[in-house]
């Protein structure tokens, strides 16, 4: 091996490798926490989407997230039922309406779901025989306890043993049990019933226009060839057939391209990647302007600006790796820390991982390829 | 050394093809108004395995000089011919082709600081393709022998003083066996013991080699070591006077 020269000029000064790699270290932990709080806070907009006891999903293709739902006919959700795999499917009907705090009257904005009770199509708490039982009566709804209080002390009230009335809509409902979703961006409050009650709530809603077709498949079931089979026969230009993951990736989506949130946590890691590039051009340009003497001398003894260029980048590629390595030990650390202080699911993900390694040497490339400048004043002329 | 380059060493001592060839050669430093010329006409023929000393004023155009031979800077006018390669008007990859065939040593030591010495003596040996670095370690640690620091060989230059920091300088250079030395002022950092020590082991490593050195130096007790000496006076050339009249100082 020939002397490994980049190594050994980036070493010798230790101080300055450690301000070094302590720079990185915050870069990376400031990239790691930004996107660890919007990954949660998107995980946390999926809660419902991931709760539906389901493998498959047909949405219309106008459908982008739970607050921008267009309707379409059931019809291509019972002719899944014919292929074969499929176990069963079933309808939900969801939609917004006004909710009246029947405490002081104030009124707000509920996400309203309406599906068959015969059956448990709901990973959620509070989801059961019991209270599906509840909702087949009419005008019954069970109410989400996570709401915004906003929404009036339902669960205190219920729990006290009074009947909690109220309208959703121009509609009358009585809520006669609780469950557990919890708040997204879509919606500050739930409540859930059967589709009769649905259609009741919303009297222009018409029965058989669905919002949601959720198919359930055998447990032998093959998931791509269903998927694939579904796509080649229902699938026309009224609905399109997901998977759950891609369920859950186009609703996430939507959150992270469609409105600011994505941009405001893009801003934050943006300038934890600043921060990393103008440390490491720092650490990098005063190491090329100490040493010009010496990299002239390298020039005049015939080594090219290209093998000095190289010294340069693989400098800024070995910072960006051994600063990678204590900022990921130090965000696994805050990760912990911070989900239970939040309550928000942050949990270090090989993608995250990977996404900031790969920034963190996108940072130093750029700091080093800003800094190689410099080494067009190393002329070998100069230093007889 | 490839025997390729022993080769045609040989050939050329034979046939007497001068090391160093320069032809009215004029230099000019600045743009517009400010262009002021610094060397005219300037004629000077290196033998090989010759040891030319080149003296004169400060600002005559010495460093000047030495740098349009070594490649270090772009040669104008006239003709300048390194080891038969034409400099005037060369591109940049013939200039760095030539610098690999020159061994340098320079006022300041220039050693880079993050290397030992034999590490830095090694640099130039990794310049040649085909050696290993057993290969390399090895010719390093002998050269540095050779200069008298084989139990220096580890050390870093913060830790050596002027004068084994010269010497260093003086192994990197000569390593790679080049075909010619340029060293500008070697001995000024040093006291006059070890600068002359410096100057002899330049001289007899090079002698050995059969290598052309070029020395420019203000300092009188080092020009016996010389075959010939040149002045250089306002940019222009002057033969010197014979070696022996400096001797009987
Ligand atoms: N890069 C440059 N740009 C403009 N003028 C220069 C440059 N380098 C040198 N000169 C001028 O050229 C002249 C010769 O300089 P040079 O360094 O060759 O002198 P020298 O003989 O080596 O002097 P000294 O003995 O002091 O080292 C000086 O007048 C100097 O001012
Ligand atoms: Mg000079």
């Amino acid at each position: 091996m020939k002397t490994p020269l980049s190594w050994l000029q980036l070493t010798h000064e230790k101080v300055r490798l450690l301000v070094a790699i302590a720079g990185i270290c915050f870069a990376d932990f400031l990239m790691f926490m930004q996107l660890g709080f919007r990954d949660a806070l998107f995980d946390s907009a999926v809660i419902l989407n991931e709760a539906i006891d389901g493998e498959i999903f047909l949405l219309s293709p106008q459908s982008d997230a739970l607050i921008a739902m267009k309707s379409f006919s059931s019809r291509p959700l019972y002719a899944a039922l014919g292929v074969e795999g499929v176990k069963s499917v079933t309808p939900i009907y969801l939609d917004f309406a006004i909710w009246k705090n029947p405490v002081n009257r104030k009124t707000r904005s509920i996400l309203v779901l309406g599906f068959n009770p015969s059956k448990n199509i709901f990973n959620l708490p509070g989801i059961n025989e019991e209270n599906l039982a509840k909702i087949k009566l009419q005008d019954v709804v069970i109410f989400d306890e996570l709401s915004r209080p906003e929404f009036g002390p339902i669960p205190e009230l219920f729990q006290a043993g009074k009947t909690v009335k109220t309208e959703v809509g121009d509609r009358a409902v009585e809520v006669q049990g609780l469950f557990s979703l919890g708040t997204s961006f879509a919606a500050d409050s739930n409540i859930f019933t059967s589709d009769l009650n649905f259609l009741r709530i919303f009297p222009q809603r018409e029965k058989g226009i669905i919002d949601i077709g959720v198919i359930k498949l055998a447990p032998d079931a093959d998931l791509e060839a269903v998927l694939n089979t579904l796509r080649e026969k229902i699938a026309a230009g009224d609905v399109i057939v997901l998977s759950k993951e891609e369920y859950i990736e186009r609703e996430k989506k939507y959150w992270q391209n469609g409105t600011a949130i994505g941009f405001i946590f893009a801003l934050g890691t943006g300038m934890g990647f600043v921060v990393g590039t103008v440390i490491v051009y720092q650490i990098l340009y005063t190491d090329v302007a100490d040493h010009l003497p010496e990299y002239a001398t390298l020039k005049a003894m015939g080594y090219t600006n290209n093998y000095l260029l190289g010294v340069v980048f693989q400098e800024a590629i070995i910072l960006a790796l051994i600063g990678f390595i204590p900022g990921f030990a130090l965000s696994v650390f805050f990760y912990l820390n911070a989900a239970s202080a939040t309550g928000l699911p942050m949990i270090m993900t090989v993608s995250r991982a990977g996404t900031v390694l790969i920034l963190t040497v996108g940072m130093c490339a750029i700091s080093g390829s800003v800094a190689v400048g410099k080494l067009r004043a190393a002329d070998p002329a100069d230093i007889f | 050394m490839t025997n390729d380059y022993l080769l045609c060493k040989k050939i050329m001592k034979k046939n007497g093809i001068p090391v160093v060839e320069i032809r009215n050669l004029n230099h000019f430093f600045g743009e517009g108004n400010l262009r002021k010329q610094i060397l005219f006409e300037i004629n000077l023929t290196l033998k090989s395995g010759e040891v030319v000393i080149m003296k004169g004023p400060s600002g005559s155009g010495k460093t000047t000089l030495l740098t349009l031979m070594g490649g270090l800077r772009a040669s104008q006018s006239g003709s300048m011919r390194v080891f038969g390669e034409e400099l005037v008007g060369a591109k940049q990859q013939q200039l760095i082709k030539v610098r690999r065939n020159i061994g340098y040593i320079f006022q300041a030591h220039n050693l880079l600081e993050c290397l030992t010495a034999r590490q830095n003596v090694q640099m130039s040996i990794e310049l040649q393709n085909g050696i290993s670095p057993t290969e390399a370690k090895a010719k390093s640690l002998q050269m540095l022998a050779a200069v008298g620091l084989e139990d220096r060989v580890n050390y870093y230059p913060q830790k050596l003083s002027g004068g084994q920091k010269q010497r260093v300088a003086i192994a990197r250079a000569l390593v790679s066996h080049p075909r010619m030395v340029l060293a500008d002022e070697p001995t000024a950092a040093l006291d006059s013991k070890s600068g002359r020590d410096v100057v002899e082991l330049m001289q007899k490593l090079a002698k050995e080699q059969g290598c052309t050195i070029l020395i420019v130096t203000h300092d009188n007790r080092i020009l016996d070591v010389a075959d010939r000496i040149v002045e250089l006076e306002d940019g222009r050339l002057r033969e010197g006077s014979l070696v022996d009249s400096f001797i009987g100082r």
